[in-house]
Formats: C-alpha cells, sequence, structure tokens
C-alpha cells in the first residue's frame, strides 16, 4: 500500500473483480433450488404421511434420491453464496470477516458431505 | 494512507430508520430474512434425513421434537422461510430482467409477493392436516 503515487494510493480499494460471478451463481443455483423446492414440497404433500416406513420408502426410490441429492447439494450451494453476502454486509472487521466466511466454508462442505452420505446410504439399503 | 479500515469512520449510507417504509423495502428486507430462515430449514431437513437414516429410533426422536410444540413453531416458521423467500426471488428475477421498476408497478407486485409468501404458508400447512 503506497502512498507515494496517485495509483498507489487506489490500489487495492476497488471492487474485488469476482462479484459478477457471485452474482450469476446465486441466480443459476436458485433456478434449480426453485424446480428441486416444488417438487419437495409437492412430495411432502402426496406421502401418505410422515412415519418411518412411509418416509423410508420413498427416499429409497431411485428417482426421489436422486431429487433428494441435488435437493441438498443445490441448497447447501446457493444458501452458502447468500450467508456470504450477509456476513460481508454486516461483518466489518476483517479479520472477523475472514473467520465467518472460513467457518462458512466448513459448515457448507460438512453439511453437503453428511446431506450426500445420508442420501446414498439410504438408497444403497444400509439403512 | 489510503487504506480500507472501519476505523476511519467512512461514511455511511442511510440505513432503515431513515427511510420511509415501502412494500419494495419490506419485500427485500424479508427476503434476506427468509433466505437466512431457509438456510435453518437445511440443517432440520439434514436432521431428518439424519435420523431416517439413523433407524426408527433416532427417528421416533426426531418425531417427538418435530411435534412438539416449538418444533411445529420451526417447522411453521422454516415452510414460511422457503415459500417466502422463494416467491421472492422470482420477483428478484423479474427484477434481474430490468423489469416492473415504475412505482406503482413496483408496489403492488412487492405487495403481493409479501402477502403471498404468508397465503402459501397457510395453503401449505392447511394441505398437509388435511389430507
Amino acid at each position: 500500500m503506497g502512498n507515494g503515487t496517485s495509483i498507489g494510493r487506489v490500489r487495492g480499494l476497488g471492487s474485488a473483480k469476482a462479484g459478477s460471478h457471485h452474482w450469476l451463481i446465486i441466480r443459476y443455483t436458485a433456478i434449480g433450488s426453485l424446480l428441486l423446492t416444488v417438487w419437495f414440497g409437492v412430495s411432502l404433500l402426496l406421502l401418505p404421511n410422515f412415519s418411518y416406513p412411509a418416509v423410508h420408502e420413498w427416499l429409497s426410490r431411485p428417482v426421489p434420491a436422486t431429487l433428494a441429492a441435488l435437493f441438498v447439494l443445490i441448497n447447501i450451494w446457493h444458501a452458502r453464496l447468500g450467508i456470504q453476502v450477509v456476513i460481508e454486509d454486516y461483518v466489518h472487521e476483517d479479520a472477523n470477516k475472514f473467520a465467518s466466511i472460513a467457518l462458512l466454508n466448513l459448515v457448507t462442505f460438512a453439511a453437503g458431505a453428511f446431506g450426500l452420505f445420508c442420501v446414498i446410504r439410504l438408497a444403497l439399503g444400509g439403512a | 494512507m489510503a487504506q480500507a479500515s472501519p476505523s476511519r469512520n467512512r461514511p455511511l449510507s442511510p440505513h432503515l430508520q431513515i427511510w420511509r417504509w415501502g412494500p419494495g423495502m419490506l419485500s427485500s428486507i424479508l427476503h434476506r430474512v427468509s433466505g437466512v430462515g431457509a438456510t435453518v430449514g437445511i440443517f432440520v431437513a439434514l436432521w431428518w434425513l439424519g435420523a431416517l437414516v439413523s433407524g426408527a429410533d433416532a427417528y421416533a426422536i426426531f418425531a417427538k421434537h418435530a411435534s412438539a410444540w416449538y418444533g411445529v413453531v420451526v417447522l411453521v416458521g422454516v415452510s414460511w422461510a422457503v415459500i417466502a423467500h422463494t416467491i421472492t426471488g422470482i420477483r428478484h428475477f423479474v427484477l434481474d430482467i430490468g423489469a416492473g421498476y415504475e412505482l406503482t408497478r413496483n408496489n403492488f407486485w412487492a405487495t403481493v409477493c409479501t402477502l403471498l409468501g404468508f397465503v402459501l404458508t397457510a395453503a401449505f400447512w392447511a394441505a398437509l392436516l388435511l389430507r
């Protein structure tokens, strides 16, 4: 960070150059999320009840299992991008912001791995 | 010394308490609130999924909490968050293509989308409970 030349004073103060990509990915994941959320909502309404056998039978079938895996992943991805925006808006201290984003990334991957593991285990008859 | 640091007390844009409330503002704020609420919903769904994989006993524990009064509060809240965020999200798609910024039209759709979030949540639970 220089204080001699004009360019030195402004360097690093512009946009982070990744904003439009982030903005677009939020929209792309929103499209997938919209379709899968409608599927999920309708499926809940079509289930005979929420007993263990009924839900287990539903999510063990190939197509619901595939859609459930996509549902979990796309929504975690979309939520990760959205929560990042919230963090960047309200957490101003650099160190806290870095820690928050790092924690967000850890939770994102943990949640995604857990969700995917559960769906696959259910579909392949392990549980 | 040019440094982007909060300690320099750079001017902030006027915030919530400055502006007169309007439908677009309410819709925008609820979009963020419901987005965070829907994120909470992901973890409820993961618990549900985890309980399902862990077996009937674990599922019974989840069902006990989900049907308790606090569980119902969370589930109703989460269902509103998902439905409202979906509706205001569709509103954002329309705004993203540059449409719907005329004052009366913007106010109208912001109001409709906000109300629709509550109406569809009520309809969802009615369909669920009356089936």
